[in-house]
């Protein structure tokens, strides 16, 4: 398809993505989207209009080069797509399947404001795994330079972070507190929509070329302060995210049945609790579960639900669940992954819109017998423009469930401020560093990802790890003193 | 991989493993934990640090056998790796000369209690300890508890072993003594012992240090599981604990948290035993 003409690539339909069946789905942790083949990617990639200024890369955060990507892609040259897409992506596997594209680069993309946007995602997401099967592109680590590097957490931050300054050549060792690498991506975000084996894969694969070590089990902040670390290593980069879960301060918050989505992703992802008992973490849900909340952590818990009471109902028979996501105003203004709300839709999870929930109501054992809740109606916007929840009077409801899943949003962990003296907060506990460089107030400390942002984006991390590594590496080879 | 340098059977049950864990043994303080995880497929599980030799970089760890973990850490040898170690966490006890302080250690609670009433020994407070446990084959460190103590009083629920008594009675003379003046009082133990001591020494307003063991899940502040309510509000264990003024403790929203997960417990076990024994066959059959 050489020669074909842009009216003719116009015409073009976007290509669905396939996706496990929605009834099978709820019944097991399989990943959800099945993937384009290499034909279908080869197809989507002939969308593409290689406009001369491309709007796609200015709405990616690290900014990706995705015209030259898709080019070569369409052309059958997969290692030069993977070459343009590592440039700026160190993990496009994970990205191409976690990333909010509609509101960045599918959302600029031209042929979005008449039609569909290439399905910019997807094509990474076929770029990403093809180089995790082929390895034609490993990163190749620059001349030694016997500088010693300390990233601290190895989300996505920490990690990019770790690898670009691997490749300058640099000796980097990462510190993590749980037992294995890899942040939200391993016990946060569900199996079903990012594989656990996809994750793994990227970051050894990444570790192994650079010879990066990676020191889990150090908690930063108990096991070695950080004025430790800046007395054995030349830079620190913080990468520890925003991990702190927070609980609406309400009635019956420490009722059984009562959790934060953090717990009960963490057992259900990290923990493997779906595979209870073969794993020895348990993780319990009702017959009638509410999350509260809309973001992407509120729809990874709601389908980690659907699914565990499926499973359950396969073992033991008995009556399917029923799960609900309580949020406060309407459908428009819910902050998850489009594609993850409509799975969550197709999949059978009720949403109760406007709906604020006041208290949590025992069943005098202890247990959580309801949700008392108020129905909302949207006022004013606010100075974000964001128009406000207002309360209906005289509304409340009870929402009988026994299980109450909380996701309100994380703070970051305070762990790593402690005995570190000169390293600033905000009111709000993130810490204070410079956008451009990462730099925080105490000297040979960088920051970056949510730690600084507090809860955001994958990608919005991996920039800020980015960013910071291009300035360390000036730093370390005397370029841009302290 | 963390090495067992040593294990030793204190009782039927309660058993003492020696870690190899140099980083975690340079930064350990008495009233910390560590989170444990046996293997691939296991659990992160806090044990309270009984003691550490930075010396010979290990954590000491006393724990009772008794859910599926702790069986089977019980069945590990010296020499065998563990997957995962990490620590210390929490804040360690606050140690400084109070006067006279009394440490109280029910069951497997008497090991975490240890290193606390020597460190207090050690900052020159006058220590008066209780240790306490079902019956005799529970107790354990009695000497070593003697050696860090003005007075030792040792009882048993059913007297098998020193007084017959539940530990809050020695502890409501000592307090009940003219002759004597508590200043502090430390309790670690099962959640209804601490509960009862804190509801003892209450109407003498005295300060009572509890050592708080909730479901954990990171021991990180990550996850919330391990909340308690405070007469002030919810706090986590892992980061604001573990230990806290027992005056201040909902115990009772405790307790039924502590439950949660039981019935999860007793099938992991069930199933744990069942392993075992297939095991155990078929080395007789082979
Ligand atoms: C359930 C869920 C779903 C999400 N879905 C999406 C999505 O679809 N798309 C998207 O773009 N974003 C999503 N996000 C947000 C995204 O995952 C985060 O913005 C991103 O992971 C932040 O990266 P980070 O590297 O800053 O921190 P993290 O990924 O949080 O990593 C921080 C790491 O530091 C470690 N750490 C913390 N404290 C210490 C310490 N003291 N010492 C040593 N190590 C420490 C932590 O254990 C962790 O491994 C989601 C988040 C959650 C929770
Ligand atoms: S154990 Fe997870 S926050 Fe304390």
């Amino acid at each position: 398809m050489a020669d074909i003409t842009i009216e003719e690539r116009k015409k073009i339909k976007r290509h669905d993505m396939p996706n496990q069946d929605q009834f099978v789905r709820r019944g097991n942790f399989d990943e959800v989207a099945l993937g384009y083949s290499e034909e279908t990617a080869r197809q989507e990639a002939e969308r593409c209009l290689q406009c001369k200024d491309p709007k796609c890369t200015k709405g990616c955060p690290v900014g990706v080069l995705i015209p030259q990507f898709i080019k070569a892609l369409r052309e059958g040259d997969m290692i030069s797509a993977v070459h343009w897409m590592k440039v700026k992506n160190n993990l496009p596997a994970v990205c191409g399947r976690v990333c909010p594209q509609e509101i960045q680069c599918e959302g600029s993309c031209i042929l979005g404001k008449k039609g569909q946007p290439v399905a910019i995602g997807r094509l990474e997401r076929f770029v990403g795994d093809y180089e995790l099967r082929h390895r034609t592109c490993p990163p190749v680590k620059a001349t030694e330079t016997g500088k010693r590097v300390a990233v601290v957490g190895s989300g996505p931050a920490g990690l990019t972070c770790a690898v670009d300054l691997g490749r300058d050549g640099h000796d980097v060792t990462i510190f993590e507190s749980l037992h294995g690498p890899g942040g939200v991506l391993m016990y946060g975000i569900p199996e079903f929509r990012l594989p656990k084996g996809i994750v793994q894969s990227e970051i050894s694969y990444a570790v192994e070329c650079l010879g990066i070590s990676i020191r889990t089990d150090h908690v930063i902040g108990r096991t070695f302060t950080l004025d430790e670390l800046l007395a054995e290593y030349d830079a620190v980069f913080l990468g520890t995210g925003a991990g702190l879960p927070s609980f609406m301060k309400m009635h019956g918050i420490n009722l059984n049945g009562v959790m934060s989505a953090n717990e009960f992703l963490t057992r259900v992802n990290l923990m493997k609790a779906y595979r209870f008992p073969e794993y020895d973490t348990p993780v319990k849900i009702g017959k009638k579960v509410a999350v509260i909340g809309a973001g992407n952590v509120a729809m990874d818990a709601v389908r980690c639900c659907l699914r565990l009471q499926s499973l359950q109902e396969q073992k033991t028979g008995g009556d399917a669940g029923e799960v609900h996501i309580v949020y406060r105003r309407s459908c428009d203004e819910i902050p998850a992954r489009m594609e993850e709300y409509h799975h969550a839709v197709e999949e059978g999870v009720i949403f109760d819109f406007l709906t604020g929930p006041i208290e949590i109501m025992g069943n005098g054992n202890g247990a959580v017998h309801a949700l008392r809740c108020v129905k909302m109606r949207l006022g004013d916007p606010d100075q974000s423009g964001r128009r406000q929840p207002v309360a209906i009077e005289d509304s409340e409801f009870d929402l009988e469930v026994d299980t109450v899943i909380m996701a309100l949003g994380t703070r970051p962990n305070p762990l790593v401020f402690v005995d570190a003296p000169g390293l600033e907060r905000t009111k709000k506990g993130t810490a204070v560093a410079d956008a451009a460089t990462g730099r925080t107030q105490k000297p040979r400390v960088w920051a970056g990802g949510d730690i600084v942002t507090g809860a955001a984006t994958v990608i919005s991390a991996m920039g800020a790890g980015k960013r910071a590594a291009a300035d360390m590496n000036k730093f370390l080879k005397g370029e841009a003193p302290w | 991989m963390y090495r067992i340098a040593k294990k030793a059977a204190l009782s039927d049950v309660t058993t003492l493993m020696e870690i190899d864990a140099p980083h975690v043994a340079a930064k350990a303080k008495a009233g910390q934990f560590v989170i444990v995880r046996i293997d691939e497929f296991g659990e992160r599980i806090p044990l309270t640090i009984a003691d550490y030799d930075s010396g010979k970089g290990t954590v000491t760890l006393i724990f009772q056998e008794v859910g599926k973990s702790t069986r089977q850490l019980g069945k590990m040898k010296t020499g065998d790796q563990i997957s995962s170690f990490a620590g210390p966490l929490g804040h360690p006890t606050e140690i400084a000369k109070y006067g006279t302080v009394v440490c109280v250690g029910g069951g497997v609670g008497i090991a975490p209690v240890y290193p606390i009433a020597k460190a207090l020994r050690e900052a020159g407070n006058t220590v008066l300890s209780i240790i306490g446990a079902r019956n005799r084959s529970l107790l354990f460190w009695e000497e070593r508890m003697k050696a860090v103590s003005d007075e030792l009083i040792i009882c048993t629920d059913d007297g098998s072993y020193g007084r017959q008594a539940v530990v809050t009675e020695p502890l409501r003379e000592l307090l009940d003594d003219r002759n004597r003046k508590v200043d502090r009082v430390w309790a670690i133990g099962p959640a209804v012992m601490m509960k009862f001591v804190t509801l003892t020494t209450k109407p003498y307003n005295i300060p009572t240090t509890v050592s708080l063991n909730t479901i954990m899940i990171d021991g990180t502040g990550m996850c919330g599981g391990c909340r308690v309510l405070l007469n002030d509000g919810a706090q986590f264990v892992c980061v604001d604990g573990p230990e806290f003024n027992g005056h201040k403790v909902d115990w009772d929203s405790l307790l039924s948290r502590l439950t949660y997960y039981r019935e999860e417990e007793r099938l992991a076990a069930e199933r744990f035993g069942h392993i075992c024994r297939l095991e155990g066959a078929a080395q007789n059959n082979g």
